[in-house]
């Protein structure tokens, strides 16, 4: 199965165990990092998989709960804060219907805070999946969240 | 008429731009150029950050060093119309900041405050990132190429001591002493590596001198490597720089290719390789100890010092750990040497410094300026002054950096003066802020971010930082104690004393300056008819 691939690739050390996990999550349907395929991994690695979660629970970018198709991660940090954060998710949550941390029920959308992104210089940042968009307002998160939701409707 | 001669257009393609789409602009150029039958005359480059970062896609033009912004699609016919074919200035576009149109390094005065810097940044947004042939063209390796065939590694390690660099990731080591502590372990392998973990709220310079200039940083790890007696470099990049992580890795596919990574470099016996490793969002991990337990596989968690990594790094082998911008100084330091260097800035700390400024500020963006200079000069001259109202205040160095008020708005910017006046450098993020922004609220927002990136480790950290949290909360609420100021001044102590690493003593920071400048204000978060708290009180 892909797990023992991916292992593989990287190689069978435990300092190749962060750019696995990236890997495997990234090839999960839903973005996340299931109990099933950690199991898997800790019997392929053979590292107890209390180790392979407190790790992995130390790290932002990985989850152990199925997340949206899009990946909102919106700037918390003071740069965004000064410049209007709170107002960005706000509209994401009224838009949506959502709140922090939460999945729309389609499994399209989750909403997660960050802290600084690195794109301060367009502060208010987020980015969707690997995708940054900056100096944002409410105007243009209505716009680039309806391009997504009508590109969706047309697939 | 088309004049003669040849005119190169460089579009600025780095993380900001490309959202507003400066890939399409590019292709558009292109397109628009080849119609009017230019193509002889006129070149289009992709480069990484031109400079402005809040004017949508940003192109310049050579040799003459124009540059324009908020370029969009609908522009560019009329744009090759008017400047390419009719020669004018297209003046709707063009924005204040100029490239040099050439560089004279011999000429240079230490103080010129221009917008473009000279040592890290002179490559960004002049060549094309993704070709190492430009690099070259710049005299890229030549510093590399020096090192290996004419000199030792003692040598190379006398010249950055010389030189009085000092590491940009914030703490400001003296980067030769670093080196020389690697260097002197017998045990091998030992390892260099890049620290790319920015995650200093406000600071993105790294990210934007490895868009720009990836090989600098390269030819510095390989340097390093030389000196210090590795084989191996590790990038340790976060996981959302996205473009940074493609261009480091098309630049080591292309230096391999050249055979300026691998085995017997410039035909000398000397071999070396660099690799990336990805984090996956922690701020701890830019802490060079709880960067090494994350690239081991491990929680990020600090790690007791000594023994320091030049001892016990890595895998337990001697490793040099130095911030990318530090990286990207050395090449020019050992093409240039040791006194060139020193030119630039003060004499404690001597070279440029790469600063991010934003916040309420009509041109965020990065400058290369020298070490010394004043947030006066920094506010009013670089980033065009502030707007929404009237300067307030001013965190450099990222949430866990100083708060600086009018008071020390001449003070020099370098290390020592700093200290002096009781603050620190930091990373180099500049957050400047209007009288419109609430200390209190400002604070609670800093506080909040430690809670999220405290990493559990030790209880006055853990505990520290939500307690903090709280009391702004109630500040906010005009619900302080009467005693909460004195209660966060103790607790900021506490920290500052006992944390575990630098991520919980620095808490304190903001903090204990805030208190200096600001105390007025804070105490209006106060609500008198409460009782003293004395349940807050560490000693209590």
């Amino acid at each position: 199965m892909i797990i023992q691939e991916i292992v593989h690739k990287y190689g069978n050390k435990r300092e190749n165990l962060l750019q696995i996990l990236h890997e495997i999550q990234n090839k999960s349907e839903r973005n996340y990092l299931s109990s099933e395929v950690l199991q898997e991994l800790s019997e392929e690695m053979k590292i107890p998989i209390a180790d392979i979660k407190g790790t992995a629970s130390f790290y932002t970018m990985f989850s152990f709960v199925p997340r949206g198709k899009y990946l909102i991660r919106v700037c918390e940090s003071p740069p965004c804060h000064l410049l209007g954060a709170q107002t960005i998710f706000k509209a994401i949550e009224d838009k949506l219907g959502i709140k922090e941390g939460e999945t729309t029920k389609d499994g399209l959308f989750t909403l997660e805070g960050t802290s600084c992104l690195g794109i301060c210089g367009v502060a208010p940042a987020m980015m969707i999946n690997e995708e940054a968009y900056g100096n944002l307002t409410v105007e243009k998160i209505n716009q680039i969240l309806d391009l997504l939701l009508e590109k969706e409707r047309k697939e | 008429m088309v004049k003669k001669e040849i005119v190169q257009i460089l579009v600025g393609i780095d993380g900001n731009t490309v959202l507003s789409g400066a890939r399409k602009i590019k292709s558009r150029l292109i397109t628009e150029i080849s119609k009017q039958g230019l193509e002889e005359q006129v070149s289009v480059i992709e480069t990484g950050s031109i400079g402005p970062v809040d004017k949508g896609v940003v192109i310049a033009l050579y040799p003459t060093g124009e540059v324009y912004g908020q370029v969009t699609e609908e522009n560019i016919p009329e744009f090759v119309q008017e400047r390419l074919i009719k020669g004018r200035v297209y003046k709707k576009l063009l924005l204040e900041e100029k490239l040099p149109a050439d560089i004279d390094f011999t000429s240079y005065d230490s103080r010129q405050t221009q917008y473009f810097g000279r040592i890290v940044l002179d490559n960004c947004g002049r060549i094309n990132p993704e070709d190492i042939e430009e690099y070259i063209g710049m005299g890229g390796y030549e510093a590399l190429g020096m090192v290996l065939k004419e000199k030792t590694p003692e040598e190379v390690i006398k010249i950055v001591q010389d030189s009085g660099l000092r590491g940009r990731g914030g703490a400001g080591f003296p980067t030769g002493l670093k080196w020389c502590f690697a260097a002197r372990e017998k045990a091998s392998p030992k390892y260099v590596i890049g620290n790319a973990d920015e995650g200093e709220p406000g600071t993105f310079k790294d990210r934007l001198i490895m868009e720009g200039d990836p090989h600098k940083v390269l030819e510095g790890m390989i340097i390093c490597g030389y000196a210090i007696g590795a084989n191996t470099g590790y990038i340790y990049i976060r996981g959302e720089y996205q473009l940074s992580i493609q261009r480091l890795n098309k630049a080591i596919q292309e230096a391999r290719r050249l055979g300026l990574l691998g085995r017997s470099i410039f035909g000398t016996d000397f071999n070396f390789e660099v690799q990336i490793k990805i984090g996956a969002g922690s701020y701890v991990c830019g802490e060079e100890t709880a960067l090494l337990n994350s690239m081991e596989g491990f929680r990020g968690e600090p790690r007791f010092k000594p023994p320091f990594p030049a001892q016990v790094g890595f895998l337990s082998k001697p490793t040099n750990v130095n911030n990318i911008e530090t990286l990207a100084n050395i090449p020019p330091i050992i093409l240039n040497g040791a006194e060139w260097f020193k030119k630039f800035g003060t004499a404690d700390s001597p070279g440029t410094k790469v600063y991010t400024i934003l916040g309420h500020i009509n041109r965020p963006g990065l400058i290369e300026v020298p070490m010394g200079i004043t947030l006066r000069e920094v506010i009013f001259d670089f980033a065009g002054g502030v707007w929404g109202g009237e300067f307030k205040m001013a965190q450099i160095g990222g949430t866990a950096g100083d708060i600086l008020s009018r008071e020390v708005l001449d003070v020099p910017l370098d290390y020592k003066s700093l200290q002096g006046a009781g603050h620190n450098l930091g990373s180099g993020a500049i957050l400047i802020m209007n009288d419109s922004v609430s200390i209190i609220d400002f604070l609670h927002c800093c506080m909040k971010f430690f809670v999220h990136e405290s990493c559990g480790k030790c209880s006055v950290c853990r505990i520290g930082t939500v307690k903090l949290s709280e009391s702004f909360q109630r500040l906010r609420e005009k619900k302080g104690y009467p005693d909460e100021l004195e209660h966060i001044k103790e607790l900021a102590q506490g920290l500052k004393l006992t944390a575990f690493c630098p991520l919980g003593q620095s808490v304190a920071t903001p903090l204990l300056s805030a208190l200096k400048y600001f105390s007025a204000e804070l105490s209006e978060g106060i609500n008198p008819k409460k009782k003293p708290n004395s349940l807050l009180s560490l000693s209590g």
